[in-house]
């Protein structure tokens, strides 16, 4: 069981919380101007990185508030836990145990 | 005392304290400290099982948790029966019932012992083998008797009268293992200040040391300074210790799962104390101190019962004072077995000869043995063994320049085999940590780390017990965090020489490799031939050879025979071991009982039970209940006589001729509040909202951003800044969720709060004619009546005195109220009403008339009509889309090719059978030429189908393609017997023009 740091509660375990898919994908703020391409990739096209991979969760049985992480998808290490609207921290490796 | 076997002192076991137990019905005695295991080897007793593929006789062949034989069902009834224990783990009780599995009548004389002689019939991949046989002889044939041949121990007849606790714990170090390192571990971490968990999976911690009669530590007896180290530990509050206990799984970040076994197996004569308990450990460090595993040696028929690991037979005369036969042939490629040899010997097994593999073994231990005037024949191998029920005698053949010479035979009743030993690394490859291949030990040891985790002792490679214990204590000093400050604890050691030497792979034997099994597998009944037999069918990658071989796929997970399968494939392929790799090791390390996983959760707590506030008087009435998501809701009011269709015609007549009285709290519930609150359901639900005047009603329809239907619901505006949102009965958690979603990452301008009231209002709906004359004389501070609360409208007032929100809505297509009070006056309202109801002929009725009802009306039911790719078009509601809003989630999508009107695709219809009587399937399917060959082109498929009394026929909704364009039509629906002809309609069948929601 995965530990998450929820940037509002601190370490909890990953029971508490809900997987919310890739991280810093925007809804188009008019739709309307989008191609369908484009909609198209906003809704089913993701990076599935190997490696650091940028995602959403909520601290549903917690604070309930979603907040973006870093994690290393090779070792599950989470490399850092941030607050929606904040950029994605510039870092390239995981961190050791 | 009559155990023949047992010596007369040394050991652990207690003398004074005799205990008596059965296996397969024989009684037989045993000691206080005994094993199963050892129990039946004090007594002779060798054979206890079955081999799963050939079901040949297998002995005890190990002292511990790697034992791949000897699996028995212990329990004095079925309800404390469990099957598969590990006969060298259970700690023998006065009374215990062990029974040997998979044999037929008995283990002496057993059925399927055939298969040994039609071995040749059995090879690598026989299972893969069978299926490109006609399918006739699978299903007929092979399967019925692999299925009965085929197996370990049986499930037990009776459900588990055992309890189950779980925890969860938190510590600074977990240790698992209690031998020396593990100790040491322990002890440097304590002294350091740190929170210590250590467990062990036998009843006695000490490890190796509970075998060691020789070793020295600081001056005392090796155990004397496990009781003084025991001591110690239990002095520290800080510090638990936890014997019996499993660390079956390492899991991501430092989450380790362990198995308690709290009673070991014993008769427990108190069902209400917990057998087992599950822990789940979350530590900051993990130090794995696991031991090493020694290697059989693959040489044909090394599977006879009395042939045994080598350190294994000195650990049942050290430790149980048990001497394992009378008299022994060693056959050994490791130093190790010297020690066995010399232990043996002194407790007056006859040694009839020490076989090594290798050409010129020297050293201390080969002195030693030679000294005390043991046979000693370098460079021997062992090519056959004689023997049925029990090994009889073994041949031993030289080797010169490779060759294997003449084979002289030499009778013994027990054959002792060391090929060296194997560091556990299993939880630190769990773990993810990398291992790396030690030239030097031919092992793999443990390299980088993936978790916070340190290995000690013999699992990291030490070879000796003082580098065991300084490694031990090493990584306890720096799993507590104070590496560098401590002062480096050196324990002065004086112990047995250090042992050399090991073997890979299958030995030598100079016989046709054909007629020749030489097993690797025990468990698993896999032969080096079979390996042999995979790589020269083409595979390469371990992980496939283990797969079509089953090597190390049995309960013990290859502790025993990975090494050798790994050993047979680098020879066979001539490429070196580390280029061929390891295959993935899995939890868990020794099986746990499913109990453990269940815990708490069972029978009644095995989910929660969600019930309405009116459960109570609905059960008191004596409905008939159905599981809905979590919630349990009243399906029907049967009265004395009546089926399910008499009930529910009843009640349907009484909703379209007079009033009904319906329990719809399990409706999801949200509130949403706030400045925004308009504007934000406008941005999410597919209608306009900015229009809607407080204190009336609308159907919202929800979408995904694909454009297809997930929820809807009634929506009442209360005030301006303030809406009752309702949902499907399972969709409230997704529904706020999303709602949720949006709120925080979208639109984190909107001013608005989200607040689940689902279990906050009871819901009373009363439906029918008679409606409003049953409510209104409840009714205070809001006029219900036609002209000054129309359909769609909403009213906050008291209903029998209690502060309520009065929804004037239907979902039966008659006049209808639904009375929304705080959930605790539910039950107390429902009955005002139903009592006030009386003189009007009102009924209760079910969710099934609640569906017959709706669908007389047309009215869907997401997740029924609607299955994740249907648009409001799709079903009929259009209208309900806001237009004129520039956007709403799904508008985009919607705009996308293929989601339109023209495009083909399934709509909303009535179907009406041809014969009025006959009531579809829901999930038929609908096809325009009934004559088509299969598979034929399906149109559609029926979504509801329901008897309607009221238009006494069936009716049915379904959805069609192109069905808007198909009204009329007759198509057909082939059915498992017969194809019945339906003629598509609108899909509603009762008051098309609404006249009866007024009343
Ligand atoms: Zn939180």
């Amino acid at each position: 069981m995965l530990l998450i740091t929820c940037p509002f509660c601190g370490q909890r375990p990953e029971i508490e919380f809900a997987y919310g898919g890739e991280a810093h994908i925007a809804r188009a703020a008019d739709p309307r101007a989008t191609s369908d391409e484009a909609w198209t990739e906003y809704l089913y096209v993701r990076g599935n990185a190997r490696g650091l991979h940028a995602e959403r969760w909520r601290h549903i049985r917690g604070c309930g508030r979603f907040f973006n992480a870093l994690r290393d998808t090779v070792t599950d290490h989470f490399v850092a836990t941030y607050k929606m609207g904040e950029a994605r921290p510039d870092r390239t490796e995981g961190k050791q145990p | 005392m009559s155990e023949a076997f047992r010596l007369p002192d040394g050991g652990r076991v207690d003398r004074a304290q005799p205990l008596s137990f059965t296996f397969d019905g024989r009684r037989y005695g045993g000691l206080a400290g005994d094993t199963i295991a050892s129990a039946l080897l004090a007594n002779g007793v060798h054979l206890v099982g079955r081999s799963f593929k050939y079901h040949r006789p297998r002995g005890i062949v190990s002292a511990g948790a790697e034992e791949p034989n000897a699996l028995v069902g212990v329990g004095r009834d079925e309800a404390h029966y469990t099957p598969n224990l590990v006969a060298t783990q259970i700690s023998l009780y006065d009374g215990l019932s062990a029974v040997s599995q998979n044999r037929s009548p008995s283990l002496e004389r057993d059925a399927g012992s055939i298969n040994d002689r039609l071995w040749r019939f059995f090879p690598a991949g026989f299972y893969y083998k069978t299926f490109m046989w006609p399918r006739r002889a699978w299903t007929r044939v092979f399967e019925p008797r692999i299925r009965a041949m085929a197996g370990l121990g049986r499930a037990p007849k009776a459900p588990d009268a055992a309890r189950y606790a779980q925890r969860y714990a938190h510590c600074d170090v977990l240790v698992i293992g209690a031998g020396p390192a593990g100790l040491a571990s322990a002890l440097a971490a304590a002294e350091a200040g740190a929170r210590v968990i250590i467990c062990d999976e036998q009843s006695e911690l000490g490890g190796s040391l509970l075998a060691e009669t020789e070793a020295r530590i600081d001056g005392l007896a090796a155990q004397d300074w496990l009781a003084a180290t025991l001591a110690r530990l239990g002095a520290f509050d800080r510090v638990t210790v936890l014997p019996r206990t499993i660390a079956f799984g390492y899991f991501p970040h430092n989450m380790v799962g362990l198995a308690q076994d709290l009673t070991g197996y014993q008769g427990e004569p108190d069902d209400a104390a917990p057998r087992g308990r599950l822990w789940q450990v979350r530590a900051k460090q993990v130090v794995i101190a696991a031991g090493a595993i020694e290697r059989p040696l693959v040489f044909p028929d090394n599977d006879r019962p009395g042939i045994m690991l080598a350190d294994s037979a000195r650990i049942y005369v050290e430790r149980y004072a048990v001497k394992p036969g009378r008299r022994a042939v060693i056959f050994t490629a490791h130093d190790e077995a010297y020690r066995a040899a010399l232990a043996l010997h002194r407790a007056g097994v006859e040694i009839a000869a020490i076989a090594d593999l290798r050409g010129a073994p020297e050293g201390a231990w080969i002195d030693a043995a030679r000294a005390a005037g043991l046979p000693v024949r370098p460079a021997t191998t062992i090519s056959g063994t004689d023997g049925q029920l029990r090994v009889s005698a073994a041949h031993l053949a030289p080797i010169a320049d490779g060759k294997v010479g003449r084979a002289e035979r030499i009778e013994c009743d027990l054959v002792l085999m060391s090929g060296g030993f194997t560091p556990s690394v299993h939880l630190f490859s769990q773990s993810r940590g990398k291992l790396r291949f030690d030239p030097a030990l031919e092992a793999f040891v443990p390299g980088a780390p993936a978790e916070a985790s340190l290995m000690a002792g013999a699992s990291a490679g030490a070879q000796t017990l003082e580098a065991t214990l300084a490694t031990g204590y090493d990584a306890g000093d720096q799993a507590a965090g104070v590496s560098g400050t401590a002062q480096v604890r050196h324990f002065a050691v004086e112990a047995a020489p250090l042992s050399r030497g090991g073997f890979l792979g299958a030995v030598p034997h100079g016989r046709d490799p054909a007629s020749v099994r030489a097993f690797v597998d025990f468990q698993n009944d896999v032969t080096a031939k079979d390996i042999k037999l995979a790589l020269a069918e083409g595979f390469r990658s371990i992980e496939h050879v283990k797969r079509y071989t089953t090597t190390g796929m049995a309960t013990d997970q290859g502790k025993t025979s990975n090494m050798n399968a790994l050993g047979i494939v680098s020879e066979t392929l001539g490429r070196p071991i580390p280029e061929i790799g390891t295959t993935t090791f899995r939890m868990p390390y020794t099986p746990v009982p499913f109990g453990y996983f269940a815990g708490y959760a069972r029978g009644e707590l095995f989910e929660p039970v969600r019930e309405t506030p009116i459960h109570g008087w609905a059960a008191e009435r004596g409905a008939v209940f159905e599981d809905v998501g979590q919630w349990k809701r009243a399906r029907y009011f049967p009265e004395p006589g009546e089926d399910m269709r008499a009930a529910v015609a009843r009640e349907c007549r009484a909703v379209r001729e007079a009033v009904g009285i319906f329990d719809a709290s399990t409706l999801g519930k949200i509130e949403i509040v706030g400045p925004d609150a308009a504007e934000f359901l406008n941005r999410l639900y597919v209608n306009a909202w900015t229009k809607l005047k407080p204190g009336r009603l609308r159907y919202g329809v929800l979408l995904r951003e694909d454009g297809f239907i997930v929820d809807d619901g009634v929506v009442g505006r209360i005030a301006e800044d303030r809406f009752h949102v309702t949902t499907t009965t399972g969709g409230a958690p997704r529904v706020l969720a999303t709602m949720e979603d949006y709120l925080q990452t979208e639109w984190p301008d909107l001013n608005v709060w989200l607040t689940s009231t689902t279990e906050q209002w009871a819901v009373i709906a009363v439906q029918g004619p008679k409606a409003r004359d049953v409510l209104a004389p409840l009714v205070e501070g809001a006029d219900i009546s036609a002209a000054s609360m129309p359909h769609m409208s909403v009213a906050e007032c008291r209903v029998a005195g209690v502060p309520a929100r009065l929804f004037r809505v239907s979902f039966t297509g008659e006049l209808g109220f639904e009375v929304n009070v705080p959930a605790e006056y539910g039950r107390a309202v429902w009955e005002t009403i139903f009592a006030a109801g009386q003189p009007h002929g009102v009924v209760p009725y079910g969710t099934e008339t609640m569906h017959v009802l709706r669908a007389e009306k047309g009215y869907i039911i997401v997740g029924q009509e609607t299955d994740g790719t249907a648009t409001p078009e799709d079903v009929g509601l259009g209208w309900a889309i806001g237009k004129a809003k520039p956007d709403f989630v799904g508008k985009r999508a919607l705009a996308r090719a293929g989601m339109a009107a023209q495009d083909d695709r399934k709509q909303l219809v009535g179907v009406l059978t041809e014969e009025p009587g006959f009531v579809l399937e829901e999930g038929a399917h609908l096809v325009a030429d009934p004559a088509q060959k299969p598979p034929m082109t399906m149109l559609g498929h029926v979504t509801s189908s329901y008897w309607s009394a009221k238009l006494n026929r069936s009716i049915a909704l379904a959805m069609v393609r192109s069905g808007r364009d198909r009204l009329g039509e007759t198509l057909h629906v082939p059915l498992a017997d017969r194809t019945v002809r339906v003629t598509l309609t609108e899909p509603v069948f009762y008051d098309p023009e609404g006249s009866r929601l007024d009343g």
